[in-house]
C-alpha cells in the first residue's frame, strides 16, 4: 500500500499520528555507486535516515559502478564517505549495521552481466527476506547513461516485480536541451510507467523551497496580492561567489542556463506563480505547475537578444583575492562560449500573471552567495506625504530567501520618528532559524525515502520536465547558433555584467545582491 | 557560546523582566545579526536542591532548546526571591544570523507556588506558546499556572503508581495538550510495528493478533501500558485490567470481536527507561518480536509455516536527553492518537 503525502496511511491504523510514514522492505541499487555524488551525499543521506530509524525494516543496498572491487573495499568507501560529510555523528553500530549487508557489483552499465548479476543478489536479498523486496534503482551516473541502464533493466526483466514495487530515480540533467529531454522520456517510458519514474531536482527536496507552498497556502495574507493587480514585478536570484571549482568538464558543457535556470529556478518559478493545488499530492501539485510553465511564453528567435543575457565571469577580486576569468580556469578552452551568468526576463501568459515581467538571474563569481525571490508590489495609488527629506515611499516588497539564511521579509514605508511625516522604508524579518527547533534534513534524504516510498510529489513528470526545456530551448538555440558575437564579461566578485540592466524596464533596477 | 548575564537578590518580577528587556536591546545593538529564538516558553518549577540536575538534563536537549526556559527553583523556608538572567548565543559570522536562547533561574519559597502565576507570567515571552515541567510534582504551582499554560509535559515513569500517573495524566488532559515522555518512549517502537504491519500482505495480520508481550524496564509500566493501551486504541480491542501474577509484571486479555487477546507486560533487567521489547502473535502461527540491541532493535519472526528469520531494523537510541528534546520538540505538534492510548492504557491498570 502507498501512503499518500498527508501521511495517512488509507487502511493501516497504527499510522495515524506517527510523524514518519511506513517505508517497505526495499533493495536500493545504487548506479554510479563510487562516484561523487554517491560520496557526498548519498551515502551520508542513507546513514542519517539509518541513524534516525527511518530506514525500512529491511533494507538492502546494492552499488554499481565500473572499477573493479569487492564487497569490503565499497564498505570501505562508503564508511569513508558517511565519516566525512554524515550531518550526524556516526554511531559505530548503526553504521556497521548498515555497512555490512552492502554489496558491489562491478561492470558496465551495457554489459549484461552486471544486470544477471544484479538480478542474482536480488533474488538472494528476497529469499533471505521471505518476500519480494521493493526494488529502487537509482541512476547516479553520466547522463549518457540513463537511456542505457533503463534499456538493459527492461532486456533483464527487472522493471517489473510480481510482488513488490519497482521504481526508478533519475538524477538531474535529465536530457541537455528539449529534443534530448523528449527521446530521453521515450526510451525510459519504452521501459517503465510514468508512475515507476522519479527524476529528481534536489532542490525540491528542500525544506525552503517546500516552505514556499506552506508561505502562500497557509496564510491569507498573501493571496489576494499575488497577482497582476498588485504585484509590479518579480526577481528570482540564485547567485555564486565560487567559480567553476575545478568542474570544467561538467560546466563547458552545460554552462548556466543549463546547470541553474532549467531546473531549479524554474521550479520556484512555477512554485511562486501556480494556482493552488487542491490537495498535497503528487499529480495534483504538478499539474498546477504544468499549467503554469505552459503558459511562460518562450522567446521567438528574434526576441532572444531582448528577453536574455548571457555573459563570462572575466578575472576580479574576489574574498578579497585575485581570481582567474572564466577562459583561464583549468580545462577551459581559451576560446570558451559558455555562459557562467544568464539573466533572462519571462511573462506567465494567463489571467493572474498577464503583463509581469519575470527577472531571473543566475551567475558564477557574483559577488555574493544569495538565492532569493523578491516579489515587488505596485506603488500605492495616491501618496498624502511628501517625500522630501528622506527616501520616500518605497514600493513593498516580500523577499524569500532559500539561502544562505531562509526566511521571509517584508518591507514597508515606516514614519521616521520627529516633527515631519517623513518616511522611510523598513524591514519585518522572519528567519526560519530563531522560529523552527529542528535542523533541516538534508534534501536527499527526504527524496530518497519518498522514492522509497512511491510518493513522486516532489519529483518532476515528463510533461513538467518537457515543458521546462521548452521554457529556454529557444534561448540555447539562439546562443548556440550565434558564434560570433562576443560574449559579454564582468568582473569576478561584481553583481554581473551591465548588460543584464537592459532588461529591466521603466526605472526598475536589480536588486543588490 | 558566549553569554550575557544580570543576576539580583531580593527581587521581584518587573526587575527581571526589565533585565531580559536590556539584555537584548543591549545584544542587539552590539550585533544587529543576533536575533532572540521565538518558538515556545518552557516553564521548569522543581526543588531547588535537584536544580543542578534538572539543569543538566535541559542542556542535553540537543537541538531541541526552548527559546526562553524559566526555571522555578523551590526552597522550603525561602522568604525572597533571587534570579539570574542568561542569553546565550554564538556570534554568527557576517551577513547571517545567530540565534539568542534566554534562560532566567528564579529561587522562590514554598508560599510562592500558590501565585505562582503572578512571578512567571510576567517574564514569559507573552506571545509563545507556554510549556509547563514539573518534574518534583509541586500540584500548587501546576494549578497556579495551569490557566497560562498551554502544553503540560510530564512523565507518567516518573510516578510509582502508573495507575495514578495515567489517572493524572487523564484530568490535566481536560485543562491543556499534555505531551508525555512515556509515551515519547514509545515512539519508536509504534514506527516500527506501524510499519512492520503496513504491506499489503501483512496488514490482514493485524485483525488476527492473538497476544501482545511487552518486556519494559520495572520502573517504566506506564510506558507498556500506554504501548498496549495504543494497539487497544487502534484496533478497536475492549481492554480489560490486566492482573499482577507476581513482581515480575501484568496479565491480562482485550477482547476483539469475541475472541481474545493475550497481554502481558513483563519486567526486564534493562539500565535506560522505556521498553526493552515487544512481542506481536497473530493466528496461525505468525510472530513478530523486536528487542533493544546494538545499533537499533533485533528483529525475530516466526512465519505460519515454522520458519523463523533475525535481521536487525537499523536506529541510534536518542538517549533520554534525546527524550526530554522530542518532549520539548512535541510541544508544538499535536498527536491525536494519545488520548484515545491513554483512556485505554487506564482500562488495563490493574483494580
Amino acid at each position: 500500500m502507498s501512503a499518500t503525502a498527508t501521511g495517512e496511511s488509507a487502511e493501516n491504523p497504527l499510522v495515524a499520528g506517527l510523524e514518519r510514514l511506513p517505508v517497505h522492505p526495499t533493495s536500493l541499487v545504487i548506479f554510479g555507486g563510487t562516484g561523487d555524488l554517491a560520496h557526498r551525499k548519498l551515502l551520508p543521506a542513507l546513514y542519517n535516515l539509518a541513524h534516525e530509524g527511518a530506514l525500512p525494516e529491511r533494507f538492502e543496498m546494492i552499488g554499481v559502478a565500473r572499477r573493479e572491487k569487492e564487497d569490503e573495499a565499497f564498505q570501505d568507501m562508503a564508511r569513508e564517505s558517511i565519516e566525512r560529510y554524515s550531518r550526524t555523528k556516526p554511531d559505530p553500530d548503526v553504521l556497521e549495521g548498515l555497512l555490512s549487508d552492502m554489496r558491489y557489483v562491478p561492470g558496465a552499465f551495457d554489459d549484461d552481466e552486471v544486470y544477471a548479476e544484479l538480478e542474482r543478489t536480488l533474488k538472494q536479498f528476497d529469499e533471505q527476506a521471505g518476500e519480494q523486496l521493493d526494488r529502487v534503482f537509482y541512476l547516479s551516473t553520466a547522463p549518457q547513461f540513463f537511456p542505457v541502464i533503463a534499456g538493459k533493466l527492461g532486456e533483464a526483466g527487472l522493471n517489473r516485480a510480481e510482488q513488490a514495487e519497482v521504481r526508478i530515480v533519475i538524477e538531474k540533467p535529465f536530457g541537455y536541451d528539449l529534443a534530448s529531454a523528449r527521446s530521453l522520456n521515450t526510451e525510459v517510458l519504452g521501459v517503465f510507467e510514468e508512475s515507476q519514474v522519479f527524476r529528481i531536482d534536489h532542490y525540491l527536496g528542500k525544506e525552503t523551497v517546500q516552505n514556499l507552498m506552506a508561505l502562500r497556502f497557509a496564510n491569507a495574507l498573501f493571496e489576494p496580492v499575488w497577482n497582476r493587480n498588485f504585484i509590479d514585478n518579480v526577481q528570482i536570484t540564485a547567485a555564486e561567489d565560487i567559480g567553476i571549482e575545478g568542474r570544467a568538464g561538467y560546466y563547458e558543457g552545460a554552462g548556466a542556463l543549463r546547470d541553474l535556470v532549467q531546473n531549479h529556478m524554474l521550479q520556484l518559478l512555477a512554485l511562486l506563480t501556480m494556482e493552488p493545488p487542491a490537495a498535497f499530492e503528487a499529480n495534483r501539485l504538478r499539474d498546477e505547475k504544468l499549467k503554469v510553465l505552459e503558459a511562460i511564453v518562450p522567446p521567438a528567435p528574434e526576441e532572444v537578444g531582448a528577453m536574455a543575457v548571457r555573459a563570462q565571469y572575466a578575472p576580479g577580486v574576489s574574498g578579497g583575492s585575485e581570481v582567474p576569468g572564466y577562459r583561464e580556469e583549468e580545462g577551459v578552452a581559451a576560446d570558451s562560449r559558455t555562459e557562467t551568468y544568464a539573466a533572462l526576463r519571462l511573462h506567465v501568459s494567463n489571467w493572474r500573471w498577464a503583463g509581469v515581467p519575470f527577472y531571473l538571474r543566475t551567475g558564477k563569481r557574483l559577488a555574493r552567495k544569495v538565492t532569493e525571490i523578491a516579489v515587488t508590489l505596485k506603488p500605492v495609488p495616491h501618496l498624502a506625504f511628501q517625500s522630501s527629506g528622506s527616501v520616500g515611499v518605497q514600493c513593498n516588497q516580500i523577499v524569500l530567501t532559500v539561502q544562505p539564511d531562509e526566511g521571509v521579509s517584508v518591507s514597508l514605508g515606516a514614519k521616521i520618528p520627529g516633527p515631519r511625516m517623513r518616511i522611510r522604508p523598513v524591514n519585518m524579518e522572519f528567519r526560519y532559524g530563531t522560529s523552527f527547533m529542528s535542523q533541516s534534513p538534508e534534501a536527499y534524504e527526504r527524496l530518497i525515502l519518498d522514492a522509497m516510498r512511491g510518493d513522486a510529489t516532489l519529483f518532476t513528470r515528463n510533461d513538467e520536465i518537457e515543458a521546462l526545456w521548452g521554457v529556454i530551448d529557444p534561448i540555447l538555440t539562439a546562443w548556440h547558433e550565434d558564434t560570433s558575437s562576443p560574449i559579454p564579461e564582468y568582473p569576478a566578485g561584481s553583481a554581473g555584467p551591465a548588460q543584464a540592466d537592459q532588461l529591466l524596464d521603466g526605472d526598475r533596477h536589480w536588486r543588490r545582491l | 557560546m558566549s553569554e550575557d548575564v544580570w543576576s539580583e537578590h531580593d527581587t521581584n518580577p518587573d526587575a527581571i523582566e526589565a533585565a531580559l528587556r536590556e539584555l537584548l536591546r543591549e545584544r542587539h545593538a552590539a550585533n544587529d545579526g543576533l536575533a532572540p529564538a521565538r518558538v515556545l516558553n518552557l516553564v521548569v518549577v522543581v526543588d531547588r536542591s535537584w536544580k543542578g540536575e534538572i539543569a543538566n538534563r535541559l542542556e542535553r536537549v540537543g537541538r531541541y532548546h526552548a527559546s526562553r526556559t524559566v526555571l522555578c527553583a523551590v526552597e522550603e523556608r525561602r522568604e525572597s526571591l533571587d534570579a539570574v538572567v542568561v542569553m546565550s548565543y554564538e556570534e554568527p559570522v557576517p551577513g547571517s544570523i545567530g540565534v539568542i536562547r534566554e534562560q532566567v533561574e528564579i529561587d522562590m519559597g514554598e508560599r510562592h507556588l500558590a501565585r505562582l502565576d503572578t512571578i512567571v507570567d510576567p517574564v514569559i515571552a507573552s506571545e509563545l506558546p507556554t510549556t509547563l515541567w514539573c518534574p518534583h510534582g509541586h500540584e500548587r504551582a501546576v494549578e497556579a499556572l495551569l490557566g497560562m499554560t498551554d502544553v503540560l509535559l510530564l512523565d507518567s515513569d516518573d510516578e510509582a503508581e502508573p495507575a495514578e500517573a495515567l489517572a493524572r495524566a487523564v484530568e490535566l488532559l481536560d485543562s491543556a495538550y499534555v505531551v508525555d515522555l512515556a509515551w515519547l518512549r514509545t515512539t519508536p517502537w509504534r514506527e516500527r510495528l506501524a510499519a512492520s504491519f503496513d504491506p499489503r500482505q501483512r496488514l490482514p495480520d493485524l485483525r488476527r493478533i492473538s497476544g501482545l508481550a511487552v518486556r519494559h524496564k520495572q520502573t517504566s509500566t506506564a510506558s507498556a501500558l500506554l504501548l498496549a493501551g495504543w494497539l487497544s486504541s487502534r484496533l478497536h480491542w475492549q481492554p480489560e485490567a490486566l492482573q499482577a501474577v507476581d513482581s515480575s509484571g501484568l496479565r491480562g486479555a482485550a477482547q476483539r470481536n469475541g475472541d481474545q487477546v493475550e497481554i502481558e507486560l513483563l519486567s526486564a533487567d534493562q539500565s535506560a527507561p522505556g521498553l526493552a521489547g515487544v512481542t506481536i502473535s497473530c493466528q496461525p502461527g505468525f510472530s513478530l518480536s523486536l528487542d533493544r540491541g546494538p545499533g537499533g532493535l533485533r528483529a525475530r519472526e516466526q512465519t505460519g509455516q515454522g520458519t523463523k528469520r533475525e535481521w536487525q531494523v537499523l536506529g541510534a537510541s536518542r538517549g533520554e536527553g534525546g527524550i526530554l528534546g522530542e518532549g520539548v520538540r512535541q510541544a508544538l505538534l499535536r498527536d491525536p492518537t494519545y488520548g484515545p492510548a491513554l483512556d485505554a492504557a487506564r482500562r488495563l491498570c490493574p483494580q
